[in-house]
């Protein structure tokens, strides 16, 4: 017997220690969780996202440096080659650069999510009774926020170069949503990676060889009427190709162009399709 | 509609490749027990644990708890049951506070509710001191604490607690089973496996010891440890003493065999009783042979194995299963 076996100071009727009825419980149970609760099973782990986040503030950097990084260099090694001067190249540049950063902290989100599985408390959330969806999209949710530093940050950072965005305050908010629901919405790509991929790096990889691609074969940085015609066909189609001139026409000219259209159904697509696929390789993983 | 049964399984099968991890094994867990599962690392005990948490498929068999199918509902298994693993299943980057929040926030209880809750807890385990302290400060103990904790926040009937103390200091351990002990009270289900004998005496009602993915005992302790006799006497005999002598003195006096080790000149002797101990040193004694050491210890997990399947643990190291391969046994 240890000494904490005697304890009078122990009360019998502590919250902590309120009878067990297992008839009860059984009784209790529920077949699934309802929408209810996914949502917000999901906002509690976006909780627990952020929370993360805040005390691990190395994880902005690459929403930090990179638009100011990118910005600055893009303008001035491309500016003078593509537009013949920086300030005209800047709102071309510009929605662009947020759309690759977003991008890249898209892969963030998958290479997080990978790293996140092999801790312990995912243990947790696995022997937990709570939605399968809500592990994975509640971090993503939380990352809203590093899209959105990164998105703000690039247009702070084009104006201190002396962008002027024609669409004003409200067409650069409406652009920044816009980036911040495709990062969302193309998040779900790299978390499929996450669940499918053996390794951290291996998501990295893999979402090196999709974000290369999409980034740079799509309209952010060149006029696509430069482009041969095979590779301007593929530009065209690129959903990246869609945020990046959805984002132009609200940035600097602050009219919805149906390219915000296009953009709000492709993310859909990737939506519909990819996070099924995540739910499902996270069940598997079981 | 009460169940008879806390856990119910027939012929659990769990295969990794070729290797059949869980092999067919039968349970059947009465509630308000403490059921432990007893075998060496590897003999399939976390697998099956986690199979009847529903955080491993079930290949083939059938389980169920409290009468609710793991396999086809495991959404309902898992508001039955709290696991604690090995290894502290909460999040490094919130507080022990932000972690009990968390997880009772999760399975549907109030802000408020869930934290009067969380603080108890932390004050049960003896953590209020580090209750908004990040995990990442905290020991290796005070993280199976906590991890336990977090298991208990929805006050689950069933829990599963895969060695729950081990690598524990004695007096945490001692802390544990306290806490294992009030759960049963409370009304509580325990299926505890672990690798200490000492431990499933202590606590459990019933063992069920597992080797190779296999059931190959169940009982009382009481009945287990018959099974190898209460007591075993460690003799060492001085340099060049006769062991096979010593051995049959040793079978005269209490009717049975030892485990004999040449090369360290080491007796081992199962004893029913710990004070036949004196009868078989006077024996040894008028026959002259001279001991170096004596020890009388309880039956190891090594022994109960050794009796129960004929081969030990696996648990020692290389110059220790060498020893093995050369100890003979005399009958």
């Amino acid at each position: 017997m240890s000494m904490t076996t005697i304890d009078p100071t122990r009360p019998a009727d502590r919250v902590s220690r309120a009878p067990v009825d297992p008839a009860e419980a059984v009784a209790r149970t529920r077949a699934r969780p309802s929408p209810r609760e996914t949502v917000s099973q999901t906002l509690l782990m976006a909780w627990r996202a952020l929370k993360k986040m805040r005390r691990n503030p190395e994880q902005f950097f690459d929403v930090t440096i990179q638009p100011l990084l990118f910005t600055a260099m893009f303008a001035y090694i491309f500016g003078g080659a593509i537009t013949g001067s920086v300030s005209k190249y800047l709102p071309l540049l510009i929605p662009g650069i947020v759309a690759q950063t977003v991008l890249t902290s898209c892969m963030a989100t998958g290479v997080q999510l990978r790293e996140d599985f092999d801790k312990g408390v995912f243990d947790r959330f696995k022997s937990l009774p709570i939605a399968r969806l809500a592990p994975l999209a509640g971090p993503m949710l939380a990352d809203a926020v590093r899209y959105l530093i990164a998105s703000t940050l690039t247009f702070a950072t084009g104006i201190a170069l002396g962008y002027r965005p024609g669409g004003g305050v409200l067409g650069v908010a409406g652009a920044i949503l816009l980036a911040i629901f495709a990062g969302w919405s193309l998040a779900w790509i790299f978390a499929w990676f996450g669940t499918i991929a053996r390794s951290a790096q291996g998501v990295q990889g893999i979402s090196m060889l999709v974000l290369f691609p999409l980034t740079f074969l799509s309209n952010a940085f060149v006029p696509v009427n430069t482009l041969p015609g095979w590779l301007k066909a593929f530009v065209n189609v690129n959903p990246v190709s869609h945020l990046v001139s959805a984002a132009r026409g609200l940035a600097n000219h602050g009219v919805v162009t149906g390219q915000v259209g296009w953009t709000l159904l492709a993310c859909t697509g990737v939506i519909a399709v990819f996070a099924p696929l995540s739910v499902m390789a996270y069940k598997r993983k079981l | 509609m009460a169940a008879r049964w806390a856990v119910e399984a027939e012929g659990l099968v769990k295969s990794f490749g070729d290797f059949r991890a869980v092999d067919g094994v039968d349970l059947q867990i009465a509630q308000g027990e403490i059921f432990g599962v007893l075998g060496p690392n590897g003999a399939g005990k976390t697998t099956m644990l986690k199979m009847l948490a529903t955080l491993l498929g079930i290949d083939a068999g059938t389980a169920s708890v409290f009468g609710v199918d793991v396999a086809r509902q495991p959404h309902r298994v898992r508001q039955l049951v709290g696991v604690t693993g090995q290894y502290a299943s909460v999040d490094e980057n919130l507080t022990a506070a932000e972690n009990l929040w968390l997880f009772g926030r999760l399975q549907g209880i109030s802000s408020a509710r869930v934290q009067a809750i969380a603080l108890d807890l932390l004050e049960q385990f003896g953590l209020q001191a580090a209750a908004d302290k990040p995990i990442s400060e905290f020991s290796g103990g005070m993280r199976r604490r906590l991890d336990l904790a977090a298991s208990l926040i929805k006050r689950p009937p069933l829990i599963f607690l895969d060695e729950p103390t081990t690598g524990l200091d004695p007096r945490t351990r001692g802390q544990m089973w306290d806490t294992i002990r009030d759960l049963v009270a409370d009304g509580c289900t325990l299926l505890l496996t672990t690798q200490y004998l000492d431990e499933a005496d202590q606590l459990a009602d019933r063992v069920a010891v597992i080797d190779r993915g296999r059931k190959v005992a169940e009982g009382t302790p009481d009945e287990l440890k018959a099974s190898v006799g209460n007591s075993t006497l460690q003799l060492e005999l001085e340099p060049g003493g006769d062991l096979e002598l010593a051995g049959q003195v040793v079978h005269r006096v209490i009717g049975e065999g030892s485990i004999v080790t040449p090369e360290a000149g080491r007796l081992q002797v199962p004893l029913e009783e710990a004070d036949r101990a004196a009868d078989v040193l006077i024996a040894l004694r008028q026959a002259d042979i001279r001991v170096a050491s004596v020890s009388v210890t309880r039956p190891t997990l090594d022994e109960v194995f050794l009796a129960i399947t004929g081969h030990d643990t696996g648990e020692r190291d290389a110059a220790g299963s060498a020893d093995d391969e050369l100890a003979l046994e005399i009958r």
